[in-house]
């Protein structure tokens, strides 16, 4: 058993990272507007496109521009959004005829799928018509990852350059991020997806007739089912490459037709944090150091793995309240055992662990268990990725720049140790630079306690809970933990669709977007704006293994320490009350 | 000077003040808040129990009070010393001279009445009334009001000594002063405002720790402010137990917040300040003792610095015909008269190997001294003339005399120089007898020294007039990293400059008016008190010693004070993570008993858990304030191990500290039965 799951890691993290390596050098030549082997296919469509919307690729744009052009972009897919799904019940491809979604679900649903965090709170199959679902959310999929991949691109310029008042081009970052990185991707996986039973199809869904007739809570006989079907792969696999998280079905990944074999659940998993992990190699590649961009991969990894073992620990330990009632919880031959409860049979506790610290690490938020389930250190564990700050892989790009924030901060206060004012790849760090990585760690917190604060307080919000007593108060503190942090997974067991939850949550997922992206450009500008020092002997090793030692204890300390009174009160408590 | 700190740190509890150091500002209004809770219990209506409350209120007046204490501690030191230099800053009357010149008539006008331009004359026995560049005269000065130094000093027109700072002593003879500074800007001025701090403004690192300061203090509000929703959250969901009282979530607040940083950072960037006065080096401005800490590159003057300030002479060469001593005897007749430390040396080295007596010079002896037009000196008796000097300049004078310049001359220079010796040719009736070898004498342990600076990543070089040969063999001696030869105040600057485009900081010493560009447009620069006025002017720091070695103590003084402040704030957040496990299970447990698990430090009651973490929030500020007054201790090693080392010491150590001095608190609260 452990020797089996031990294999399974190792496996997948040996994958991710050789794949992760050549895609993270490859994509610094996208980012470097250098030459790739999809340039004969893609150079032409790519200029074409800048013809069509007259973009000029070789304009370069200070801070304030590159930022303006990142909301104006951003704000308008918010519109397209918001508009098709209130008018979806007019619009082909609506072969449900499923009708207009409400305001303030609607409101919800664009914000959450512009700023990458693919909170949902409505169900998909019941409720968005197919153009709606291929339009709205798979292209936004498509443009709210780049959003974050381009932010990223014009931080690590701000590194790379100086004496500079440029980061680059919003627009010719995007185009490129979507042409030579996402779609490429997507079609790859999709493919594979496909090959293994998940579902691509335009045609209504099909009607199955019961082996076994039942009856419904009235008592009426039940003699066929309604089998939900779509063009899901080819969501599910930018859902998954783009950190977006936002599934096709209501169960996300753990619907057979979204994520069929233990094959897919591999595939899925893997993109779950291949562009994180490859972004990297992206960023040691373009600071011309490949140590640094190692070190931050080392620890992002080093606190993913702590987690993963400690929810698969918890899980396989199993529910000790059963344990008086006589069930057998242990793992033998016959049976996995642990707890199950929530988990698909076809995934075992290894992958559904694996996949839930991967994906709240990451930022994606897609499930192929619930996680409402898990035991309350597993629950923590996951709570804990997310209020990091999803720096542990994070979003795509915005999960890198924001560890690299983490490590100006870091930098900062060893920089002194050292007794040299800090400096970071040869920038120094200096007022403006901690007035901006100040905000940036300051709003995440705000947010998210003060959301849950006010929801804890507001019988309205109350009643959306389905567990009374602490438990109630993890789910409260993981909705806004999710959207306050750009995740979207559910806890489930929380109600969401509703007028409190559909504006706060959208509000939270606002705010954690733009308003980290915006202090994150406003860096970036005044670090390119920097000479750069050359390094010494007198100069803090950013790559060393100390460094990414103290890098962790930063993270964790200043990410975790805030949140851990609230943890106690959640699932801290929930363990130990289960003893 | 205890005592006027401990009213001092009174005096700053002024929430005006207080409002300067958000952090601290914090406790002072969480201070506030508990008193009243404190009032209100004493009338009946509690949240706690009153003796609680009123203990928690105290503490956190202390932990204001204990932080207040430690800057008006840091500025005692100053206060001491701005007193002795404000006793010298007397109103005396100046001789106000009508016209610049010495005999001209003088009205007295009072010191505090002479601006800038207006010219004075001071005599023997009277104090110098103004700062002022001597314009006329020689006189011998007593400094020690301002260097603490009593051995007087030579001030004189011309050249480099020639600034005199208002407050001085003549004690011989007169100068006639032109004054460079109007009343209330004088160098004993500013001197006093620096040591007081009086003007003190937060350095740019200061400020931009200060940033984040505040901004962890705005995440432990929220964190507390919400933990009251949360709690009654709790309460109302497990039906046990009452909401956590304010005394409590002010009490968390206070241990969270970085308090001991926040209390001491003050007190660190004045005691950087004072660790400068006490080697005489008076900063004038805050932000270059920050910039010395990240000096990468150090220009240093050769003499004085790196060698000896004199040359001496090892060795005499002769050169066609001429035997060896009758080459020395002809180099000691020429130095007879010759009173540099250089002429002396020649005379004792004569003395010495050839046991030549210098011979009384009166007998018709007729001295030509240096000029810089001839460039060479000597002496005529007897008609026979013997020159000595440079080597160029001896072999014009020898050609130009009709005798040849023989190879083996040119080489014996040649040899002398590329060794890291000058060269000094002798010639009698305008015919080559040798050379003299002088030598610059290393000083001892300089080349250690140089390593060390190496490892800390700061890079020497050495700036000297002699030629590159010369150099050249001094640096290799002295294991400098580059050397600057032949360098005059224009191709400083040019240094100076390269390697600022290069990005790097570049701290050099000077005294000369010539080294007043230089001086200006180095990140560093130390103007040694004996210099002139432009170069103290251009300076942002000035050795009152000085000298010229003491640049490489304020690189490890400025690096000092960063550290200290690195490594108290890891030390204060590390700290945390202990006060979490003591207050947590203790105020959440009448709601969750379950909670009890986390109390691993077994503390006996809520109460004096949280009692416990007070105190010892406050006590660790007193604990620390010798070591933010003196500095966390500086090692010239790497930066990968500076770092290892403190974070062992601060991070390590600032998680441990606290569950042992929590418990140890406990155990003496249990023990006393206070709670």
């Amino acid at each position: 058993m452990t020797i089996s799951l031990i294999a399974q890691l190792a496996l997948y993290f040996v994958i991710l990272i050789a794949a992760g390596f050549p895609l993270g050098l490859y994509m610094a030549r996208v980012y470097q507007g250098e030459k790739t082997f999809l340039d004969p296919l893609l150079a032409p469509l790519e200029h074409w496109m800048y013809r069509l919307f007259g973009i000029r690729p070789t304009d370069e744009m200070n801070w304030k521009t590159y930022a303006l052009a990142m909301l104006v972009f951003n704000v308008l897919g918010f519109a397209v959004v918001y508009a098709l799904q209130r008018v979806q019940g007019f619009l082909p491809l609506n072969p449900q005829a499923l009708g207009a979604v409400s305001p303030d679900s609607s409101f919800n649903t664009a914000i959450s799928f512009a700023s990458n965090t693919n909170w949902q709170g409505y169900g998909g199959e019941t409720t968005m018509s197919y153009l709606t679902q291929m339009l709205g959310m798979t292209v936004q999929n498509f443009v709210s990852a780049a959003t974050g991949m381009a932010v990223l691109a014009a931080f690590i310029r701000g590194l790379v350059r100086h004496n500079s008042n440029t980061l680059g081009n919003f627009w010719t970052d995007l185009t490129r991020t979507v042409l030579y990185i996402l779609l490429p991707l997507s079609i790859v996986l999709a493919v594979l997806l496909v090959s293994q039973g998940v579902v691509q199809t335009l045609t209504p869904y099909a009607t199955a007739h019961l082996l076994e007739p039942t009856t419904d809570a009235n008592g009426a006989a039940v003699t066929t089912q309604i089998i939900a079907l779509g063009p899901a792969a080819s969501q599910i696999a930018i859902k998954q490459l783009g950190t977006n998280g936002g599934g096709f079905f209501n169960v996300n990944s753990s619907h057979p037709f979204e994520n069929a074999t233990p094959l897919s659940n591999f595939f899925e998993m893997l993109s779950i944090l291949l562009i994180p992990a490859a972004l990297c190699f992206t960023f040691g590649k373009m600071v011309n150091d490949m140590r640094q961009g190692w070190a931050l991969l080392i620890t992002m990894l080093v606190v993913l793995i702590a987690f993963v073992g400690l929810t698969m620990l918890a899980e396989q330990n199993g529910n000790p309240a059963f344990t008086p009632l006589g069930i057998d919880q242990s793992a033998t031959n016959l049976q996995g055992g642990g707890n199950m409860e929530g988990k698909e049979v076809r995934f075992g506790i290894p992958n559904s662990a694996l996949w839930s610290i991967a994906t709240t690490a990451a930022s994606n938020g897609s499930v192929n268990s619930m996680h409402d389930s898990y035991m309350p250190l597993g629950g923590f564990s996951q709570l804990v990725m997310m209020q990091l700050g999803e720096v542990i892989f994070g979003g795509v790009g915005s999960g890198l720049y924001g560890l690299l924030v983490f490590v100006i901060l870091a930098v900062f206060i060893a920089g002194l140790m050292v007794g040299r004012t800090p400096e970071y790849l040869g920038k120094k760090i200096e007022i403006y630079e901690m007035k901006m990585a100040s905000l940036l760690i300051l709003i995440m917190p705000i947010i998210v306690l003060g959301f849950a604060a006010l929801a804890v307080v507001n019988d309205l919000a109350l009643t959306s809970r389905l567990n009374p007593g602490a438990h109630g108060f993890s789910e409260i503190l993981y909705a806004f933990s999710s959207t306050g942090n750009n995740n979207g997974s559910a806890f489930a067991g929380l109600v969401a669709n509703t007028f409190f939850y559909n504006t706060l949550g959208g509000i939270a997922m606002w705010i954690a977007r733009y308003w980290l992206a915006i202090p994150t450009l406003a860096l970036a500008g005044s670090l390119a704006r920097k000479k750069k020092v050359p390094e010494s002997a007198g100069t803090l090793p950013t790559h060393s293994p100390l460094f990414v030692g103290w890098l962790i204890a930063v993270v964790l300390i200043v990410g975790a320490l805030n949140f851990l009174p609230a943890l106690a009160l959640g699932p801290v408590v929930e363990q130990l009350m289960l003893r | 000077m205890y005592q006027r700190a401990l009213v001092d740190s009174f005096r700053k509890l002024d929430p005006r003040w207080m409002a300067r150091n958000p952090v601290m500002f914090v406790v002072e209004v969480g201070s506030v808040l508990t008193t009243l809770l404190f009032i209100q219990a004493l009338f009946g209506a509690g949240e706690a129990p009153t003796g609680f409350i009123g203990a928690v209120a105290l503490w956190l007046w202390f932990t204001v009070l204990f932080a207040n204490f430690s800057e008006a501690l840091a500025e005692g030191r100053g206060k001491a010393q701005a007193d002795s230099l404000r006793a010298a800053r007397r109103d005396t009357q100046a001789k106000k001279l009508q016209e610049p010149k010495y005999g001209a008539p003088f009205t007295l006008t009072p010191s505090g009445q002479l601006r800038r331009g207006d010219v004075f004359l001071v005599e023997a026995g009277e104090l110098v009334p103004a700062d002022g560049e001597v314009i006329q005269g020689v006189a011998s000065v007593n400094e020690s009001a301002v260097t603490g130094e009593s051995a007087p000093v030579i001030r004189e027109a011309g050249g480099d000594r020639s600034a005199v700072t208002g407050g001085t002593l003549i004690l011989s003879d007169w100068l006639v002063v032109r004054v460079t500074a109007n009343p209330g800007e004088g160098f004993l001025e500013r001197m006093i405002a620096m040591v007081e701090g009086a003007k003190r403004h937060k350095t740019p690192n200061e400020i931009a720790l200060n940033i984040l300061l505040a901004a962890f203090t705005i995440i432990f509000l929220i964190v507390c402010i919400t933990l009251l929703p949360f709690s009654i959250y709790a309460v109302n969901a497990n039906n046990a137990g009452t909401p956590v009282t304010i005394t409590v979530l002010i009490a968390l607040l206070v241990c969270l917040i970085p308090t001991t940083i926040g209390g001491l950072l003050p007190a660190i960037g004045i005691a950087g300040m004072d660790r400068l006065i006490r080697r005489n080096v008076i900063a004038l401005s805050g932000r270059a003792v920050e910039a010395a800490g990240d000096v990468d590159v150090l220009l240093l003057d050769k003499t004085g610095t790196i060698t000896l300030g004199n040359r001496q002479a090892v060795e005499f060469i002769p050169v066609g015909t001429a035997d060896e001593r009758a080459l020395a005897q002809a180099a000691q007749l020429s130095s007879l008269a010759d009173e540099t430390p250089e002429g002396r040396s020649i005379v004792v080295l004569a003395k010495e190997k050839y046991n030549l007596r210098g011979r009384a010079h009166s007998e018709g002896m007729q001295f030509v001294p240096f000029t810089a037009q001839t460039r060479m000196s000597g002496v005529n008796f007897n008609g026979t003339e013997i020159r000595k000097g440079a080597p160029d300049t001896m072999m014009q004078y020898i050609s130009g005399n009709g005798n040849g310049v023989g190879n083996e001359l040119h080489s014996a220079v040649e040899r002398i120089a590329r060794n890291g010796g000058t060269p000094l040719v002798v010639a009698q009736n305008g015919q080559a007898l040798g050379v003299i070898h002088l030598k610059d004498i290393v000083k001892g342990g300089i080349n250690e020294r140089f390593a060390h600076l190496r490892k800390m990543g700061i890079k020497t070089v050495m700036i000297t007039g002699d030629n590159p040969l010369t150099a050249a063999a001094i640096a290799a001696e002295a294991g400098v990293d580059d050397f600057l030869a032949q360098a005059t105040p224009e191709t400083k600057l040019t240094l100076i400059r390269k390697y600022q485009t290069g990005g790097r900081l570049v701290a050099m010493t000077g005294d000369g008016t010539n080294d007043a560009p230089a001086l200006a447009q180095a990140d560093v620069a130390v103007a040694m008190n004996t210099g002139t006025q432009p170069a103290r002017e251009a300076a942002n720091m000035i050795d009152l010693d000085s000298n010229p070695t003491k640049l490489i103590e304020i690189v490890e003084i400025g690096k000092q004070l960063l550290m200290t402040r690195g490594a108290l704030t890891t030390f204060s957040i590390a700290n945390d993570i202990a006060k979490y496990f003591a207050i947590i299970p203790a105020a959440f447990a009448t709601t969750y008993p379950a909670l009890q698990a986390l109390n691993i430090l077994g503390l006996a009651t809520p109460a004096s858990a949280i009692l416990s973490a007070v105190i010892f929030n406050a006590l660790v500020i007193v604990a620390l304030i010798p070591l933010a007054l003196r500095g966390v201790p500086y090692r010239a090693v790497g930066a990968a191990q500076l770092l290892r080392d403190n974070l062992l010491i601060y991070g390590v150590g600032g998680i441990i500290a606290p569950f042992i001095g929590i418990k140890i608190i406990d155990w003496i609260l249990v023990a006393l039965r206070l709670a």
